[in-house]
């Protein structure tokens, strides 16, 4: 291993990492079970109790955590840590319903800021970095975790949120800004405010690397973004109920390392609730094993991914879990078929001529549902002749049905016209009515 | 020959085919005072291209780009007709009997003649056998 945060605990030997999840496992079950009503009214209508983890793979035995779990007990009915001990709040804005609350423990945030030392440390920062962290700060983990994360190993902190597109393009130049934490739609828009500004990222900047995540992008995406910008970009991953961003993938890209200490990676199938194996994609699942104010057990992220269990090139030996490919709610049905959009974006990106911005619009004719993909032509691949964009257009449909198995129409659209997105992107519109 | 003289530069943008955008374009180049000499669109499902030959086509490239629109520059050839029964099908024989391949063409009747715009494959090519078949091509020094 090149260079690592903590080498003994990053590189500890397979069977010595499962015996000390198993050991955080059995732990943590006798605590919640002992003390919290919650886990403990859950395992017995379960028909599980502490005595019958004998082994990591038990873990399985135990009831699954929905995000509804947090909004039905909001704002804090699960925590298990008194008030007093909690030393920071974040909310998770409600797109549906109520928002959730996670509460940390000083010990809580250690963890997230080791977690993210070591990540960040594993892309090759470190003293003599700086970071920009246009992570939104605030409620929202994204700003707050990388700026703690940054700030351990020693890197210097440019909090600049999100926002301000320019005023973040001249900071990045005069402040010799080296590393962008921010959701990868933004870096986007930050490579066009600055092309509109006469910048070039790649030459006029000292940015050697982007830390991107938050929402679902693509491999393609990432060759495009590393290619025009000059950078290496990597993936990394948390949500709030796990704490924040906490992981990402090590300058390998070969999946994003999950800090077994830390949590214990499950995939099932979405709809059984089935372990699934290593490379079987699926729903991603967490056991948090250190977690004092809010631990989650079997939390179902609703993420879709597979899981790699093999050592790393780069030497550690934590588990790694692909690009997401989807959310399970996300997950379209289109005359009963599943459809992703990352699968679009996926298609798009695939397609020099395509730039990198769409929009799907599901719409219902009759009993049919109908699916449409608008996106914007790139201004290279601009040609005069009707009949070139006809056939542009013409590529993008086959691609599209060969890939979704569904009827997709296509739109060209002017370049800028589509909406752009500076947290999450929603590239879905959804006018069934059903 | 110089080819070069007979070679003009068209401006080409893409639009979507939804209300405005047409005057979009036109109210931009009027507002830098642009002539436009000749004006095509070419539809196709939901998108269309317009095609124009004007006095100022590296402006009208900033103004257009600056509010937003995909613009190209495309070399095209003009071609004089006699503004009477049987100008087309003169150039019609010059340009097949030449083998020149058109990607696309449009006509405008100017002051003094009417002109026939022509975007082919290989604008050298042509421009030497239509100036060879006795084809009145017009400089690009006319357009500006
Ligand atoms: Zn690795």
């Amino acid at each position: 291993m090149v260079r690592a945060w903590d080498p003994r605990i990053e590189s500890m030997p397979k069977d010595e990492l499962e015996k000390l999840q198993y050991r955080l496992l059995k732990t943590l079950v006798y605590r919640l079970y002992s003390f919290s009503p919650f886990y403990c009214r859950r395992m017995k209508e379960s028909g599980v109790h502490p005595d019958d983890i004998r082994e990591l793979g038990d873990v399985a035995k135990l009831p699954f955590m929905v995000k509804s779990d947090l909004r039905d007990n909001y704002p804090d009915g699960i925590f298990t840590a008194s008030r007093d001990e909690l030393v920071r709040y974040h909310v998770s804005s409600g797109t549906t319903g109520k928002p959730t609350v996670v509460g940390y423990t000083a010990h809580d945030l250690e963890n997230w800021t080791t977690s993210l030392a070591r990540a960040l440390t594993s892309v090759g920062l470190g003293r003599g970095d700086v970071v920009q962290v246009s992570y939104g700060y605030g409620l929202f983990t994204g700003g707050l975790g990388l700026h703690y994360g940054a700030e351990r190993i020693g890197a210097t902190v440019v909090p600049t949120s999100v926002g301000n597109t320019e005023r973040q393009i001249e900071l990045m130049q005069d402040l010799q800004v080296t590393a962008i934490a921010c959701t990868p739609s933004y870096l986007l828009h930050i490579g066009e405010v600055a092309e509109k500004m006469g910048v070039s990222i790649k030459n006029d900047t000292q940015l050697k690397m982007g830390i991107l995540g938050a929402e679902p992008w693509s491999e393609q995406m990432r060759k495009r973004m590393e290619e025009t910008m000059g950078i290496a970009a990597y993936d990394i991953y948390g949500t709030s109920e796990l704490s924040g961003p906490m992981f990402t993938e090590c300058t390998e890209q070969q999946g994003i390392h999950i800090w077994g200490d830390l949590a214990l990676t499950e995939i099932v199938d979405p709809q059984t609730g089935e372990r699934l194996e290593p490379g079987e994609r699926g729903e991603l699942v967490f056991t948090i094993l250190q977690k004092e104010a809010l631990p989650m057990i079997r939390y179902r992220t609703g993420d879709i991914t597979m899981m790699d269990d093999a050592v790393c090139a780069c030497g550690r030996t934590h588990p790694r879990i692909a690009r997401l490919s989807g959310r399970v709610d996300d997950m379209l049905i289109i005359r009963g078929i599943n459809v992703f959009p990352s699968q679009v974006e996926h298609v798009l990106m695939s397609i020099p001529e395509m730039g990198e911005h769409f929009m799907i619009v599901v719409d219902r004719k009759g009993s049919l549902d109908t699916m449409l993909v608008q996106v914007e032509v790139s201004r290279e691949a601009f040609s005069d002749k009707i009949t070139d964009l006809m056939n542009i257009r013409a590529k993008v449909v086959h691609a599209l049905r060969s890939i979704l198995n569904v009827n997709v129409d296509v739109e060209l659209v002017e370049p800028g016209s589509l909406p752009r997105f500076e947290g999450k992107a929603k590239r879905v519109v959804d006018k069934r009515v059903i | 020959m110089d080819t070069q003289e007979y070679t003009i530069k068209q401006i080409s943008v893409f639009s979507e085919n939804r209300p405005g955008r047409l005057a979009a374009i036109a109210h931009a180049l009027e507002e830098e005072k642009i002539n436009i000499f000749a004006f095509s669109i070419a539809e196709a499902k939901g998108f269309g291209v317009v095609r124009a030959l004007v006095d100022k086509p590296d402006l009208a490239y900033k103004k257009l780009t600056e509010l937003g629109f995909m613009v190209s520059f495309t070399n095209v050839i003009a071609v004089r007709m006699r503004d009477e029964p049987g100008g087309l099908s003169d150039i019609a024989r010059i340009i097949g009997d030449a083998s020149i391949n058109i990607e696309y063409a449009y006509a405008y009747s100017g002051r003094d003649a009417a002109v026939l715009i022509l975007r082919v494959d290989h604008v050298e090519d042509a421009i030497r056998s239509i100036r060879a078949a006795g084809g009145d091509l017009i400089r690009a020094e006319m357009f500006t």
